[in-house]
């Protein structure tokens, strides 16, 4: 089987609007989460979240983009020029046929259906503008990455809720390794904090109104967050043969369904994806240095999540370090594993921890070294990534020092 | 007055758990009537449409905050604190 490495990556979210930004926001521990600026915010209940303030879109697009582009495009796009230009590659002849764009997200063009839903039914207007479908639709931002970059090889969108990404990376690294492609740009966007996206969101009653604090005793639910991460994957020889720059190696990756619960986690099955994925990389569970949690600071999945991860690597579990970047950047749903999977490529490469914030108070049931507050200074050679979405649905992938 | 606010809480429960408001006593747990958490968030939704009210409840700590779900009478006597608060 062909081997697959990172060339590229890039992203925006409350940390920052770069790669090196949000490493270091990593690094220093900072918080995104702030209170929210959207319309209709004295409405909700909950009012913060991992909101990317001070964004303008002029800056970056033009008038006819715009109105084409949602907010969970423009994220996509701005993330994948990025971790393009890192990558230099540029896309033509075989390339361009052999290369493609496979990303995940949860909740679409939400904003766009949030602003004309808000036109026809509230504000009673019964005419809508004509690219409300293209500009909502779930496969627009993979299109439009595709279309800007000629990119003309398997592309599609993955959606699997917090899964989202972690399926979509997982989808690209089979097909390089499998040999149906030789590049592909993946990751995830989202672009929820609008008033529908989060007041659906409060409905639940799993969402906290003052902090993310994944761990701690203290913890008291999940904010969400808003951004994109995007990957350039490339076939190892490939990468070798040009002298790119290689960011680490996704090595594994396995799946799994719970069959379970439509929300409440299992051990079990997060277990099962956990393993598969370390067997998957061809490495000993010794070998995994550090974990990127779901670890979404509701009371259900940190918990779940700890005895899974006790689960599979026994006493390894409590020589390993496990953190939780949502406590900075938020959960940004169907985009959370391509973020996160920034912290992961940290460890490996620069040999950072980046830090659980937030965290207050031991709990018995998460008795991890969630590496509490600040980062820390470590060698790691293969770390993982999980993804548990709502559905029982698991994706984790593994990651090797290049 | 009193009464009407069990008779409803009663029959949203009842609801919830698939039984009939005649089998519902007032010591039972919402264990003991098979509503699972995804069922009390839905049953506080109901109580909150029923009685335009707001209920002080998060999934992750259903211990916090000072609404009571530990019994069927415990509920009824929750709901009749926030009415009561409502009206004052």
């Amino acid at each position: 089987m062909r081997r697959v490495v990172i060339t590229g990556a890039g992203t925006i979210n409350a940390l920052g609007t770069s790669v090196p930004e949000t490493l270091e926001a990593m690094r220093e521990g900072r918080c995104g989460i702030s209170q929210l600026d959207i319309r209709d915010v004295d409405r909700l209940s909950v009012q913060i979240g991992g909101q990317i303030h001070g964004y303008d879109e002029a800056e970056h697009f033009n008038r006819q983009q715009i109105a084409l582009y949602d907010r969970f495009t423009q994220f996509a796009l701005l993330a994948a020029n990025e971790a393009i230009a890192q990558s230099g590659l540029t896309f033509a002849g075989d390339l361009a046929a052999r290369s493609g764009v496979v990303m995940g997200t949860s909740g679409g063009g939400l904003n766009t259906q949030d602003e004309n839903y808000r036109a026809v039914y509230e504000e009673g207007k019964n005419r809508v503008h004509p690219f409300v479908v293209p500009k909502l639709m779930n496969n627009a931002a993979t299109s439009h990455v595709s279309m800007q970059h000629n990119l003309k090889g398997p592309s599609f969108t993955v959606s699997t809720a917090c899964a989202s990404s972690n399926h979509a990376m997982g989808q690209a690294f089979h097909m390089i390794r499998t040999g149906l492609a030789d590049v592909m740009v993946t990751g995830g966007t989202e672009a929820m904090l609008c008033f529908g996206g989060v007041k659906a969101w409060e409905g639940l009653r799993v969402m906290s109104k003052d902090a993310c604090r994944p761990f701690s005793a203290t913890r008291n639910g999940m904010v969400q967050g808003e951004g994109a991460g995007m990957f350039v994957f490339e076939e190892y020889d490939h990468a070798k043969a040009r002298g790119a720059e290689i960011l680490a190696e996704v090595a594994g990756f396995a799946m799994s369904s719970d069959a379970a619960d439509i929300v409440m986690p299992s051990k079990q099955g997060a277990a099962r994806a956990i393993a598969g994925a370390v067997k998957d990389a061809g490495v000993a569970l010794e070998d995994v240095g550090y974990i990127n949690a779901h670890g979404t600071g509701t009371a259900a999945n940190d918990k779940t999540e700890c005895a899974a991860v006790a689960d599979v690597f026994g006493r390894h579990a409590n020589e390993l370090m496990i953190s939780s970047t949502k406590s900075m950047h938020g959960h940004l749903i169907g985009g959370t594993g391509a973020v996160e999977l920034l912290a992961c490529i940290m460890a490996l490469r620069d040999g950072v921890i980046a830090p659980t914030i937030g965290y207050e108070e031991p709990d018995p049931e998460c008795a991890l070294d969630v590496v509490p507050n600040v980062a820390r200074e470590a060698q790691v050679s293969v770390a993982l990534s999980n993804a548990f979405a709502f559905g029982g649905l698991n994706a984790v992938l593994a990651l090797k020092r290049a | 007055m009193a009464d009407d606010v069990k008779q409803k809480v009663i029959a949203i429960l009842a609801e919830q758990a698939m039984l009939e408001p005649s089998d519902i006593k007032p010591t039972q747990s919402l264990e003991d009537l098979g509503i699972d958490s995804l069922g009390l968030v839905e049953a506080i939704f109901a109580i909150e449409e029923e009685f335009d009210v707001s209920v002080p409840f998060n999934a992750n700590d259903p211990k916090a905050g000072d609404f009571d779900i530990s019994t069927v009478a415990a509920i009824v006597g929750a709901v009749e604190g926030l009415k009561a608060a409502q009206e004052a």
